[in-house]
């Protein structure tokens, strides 16, 4: 078959080879890191100089600027995950299993700093730092899931056979995040409902909006930064892994 | 800086624990990718010699 005769590739094509997916999403690295870093800066400006105290908060309102983006963060990067995971199940696609990953490491810090700015926001307006409820007791297992995830990551040697086991398990975890979202529906919880994203609109000023939205896509941003720079350092680490056995095998013949 | 309110500590210790978090997060991330970059460097000079 000639090159003119030869069937051109398609974009989701093209990236299955991860040598070419390294090649094409590098250069967005940098552009990446200055978005997320014009972002952070505006958010923080935003956070601390140019936003009201809540009339029920006050200035606890400020810890919402951070613990929403990481609460949002830890659902949507296991979203992420078990779009990863029925990419390696149904399609195989080689860079599916990759992206599972790399988002592991990633969704369970988000997840750890939802919990830790959650308490800390909790213990002046409820009074306590803890408390076993439907929203906080589901984000938690979501965290446990996240860790055990990564451990079965590092359990297996060959991560052709991990990515599959894992994307099943990470199928099955994915039942946990309608329970995160819903529970404050579903049971009555000391979490209050959903105020932002809501069928009737936000219930909260444009003042407060506009530094949780600025902080909400500079947290999204560094996750997709962190998480191409993820990528691209696991399709380094697969082809150590590759020289390797290739190395061994030749000292033995 | 402005008047935090009563509950200061609480605002200051979140946004700390988030700035360490996410700053070892990237240096974890960063350290991992030069590490990894250095043995694959070393493994194929070792492979082309």
């Amino acid at each position: 078959m000639s090159i003119e005769t030869a069937p051109k590739l398609n974009w989701w094509n093209r990236i299955a080879n991860p040598g070419q997916f390294v090649i094409w999403t590098k250069p967005l690295l940098w552009p990446l890191v200055i978005v997320t870093a014009v972002l952070f800066v505006v958010g923080l400006y935003f956070a601390f100089f140019n936003s009201p105290q809540d009339y029920q908060m006050g200035d606890t309102v400020r810890i919402m600027y951070v613990h929403v983006p990481n609460a949002w963060l830890s659902q949507f990067v296991y979203g992420v995950m078990t779009v990863s995971a029925v990419g390696t199940l149904v399609w195989r696609h080689p860079m599916a299993d990759v992206s599972m990953k790399a988002a592991a490491p990633l969704g369970a810090l988000f997840t750890a700093l939802a919990l830790f700015t959650g308490s800390l926001w909790g213990r002046p307006t409820w009074g306590t730092f803890w408390e076993w409820d439907g929203r906080m007791t589901s984000t938690l297992v979501l965290l446990f899931i996240y860790l055990g995830l990564i451990a079965l990551w590092r359990a297996f040697d060959d991560q052709l056979r991990a990515a599959r086991v894992i994307a099943v398990f990470t199928l099955v975890g994915a039942i946990n995040i309608p329970i995160i979202k819903f529970s404050v529906d579903w049971w009555s919880t000391l979490h209050q409902p959903a105020s932002v994203f809501r069928a009737d609109g936000p219930r909260m000023p444009g003042s407060i909006l506009t530094p949780l939205f600025v902080m909400f896509f500079a947290f999204t941003f560094l996750f997709i930064t962190l998480q191409l720079k993820a990528m691209h350092t696991e399709v380094k680490r697969r082809r150590v892994i590759g020289l390797q056995r290739r190395m061994a095998q030749g000292d033995r013949a | 800086m402005i008047d935090l309110g009563p509950h200061a500590v609480f605002i200051v210790w979140a946004y700390i624990g988030v700035a360490i978090g996410v700053a070892g997060l990237i240096g974890w991330t960063l350290y991992d990718a030069r590490t990894t970059a250095g043995k694959l460097a070393a493994l194929e000079a070792r492979r082309a010699a």
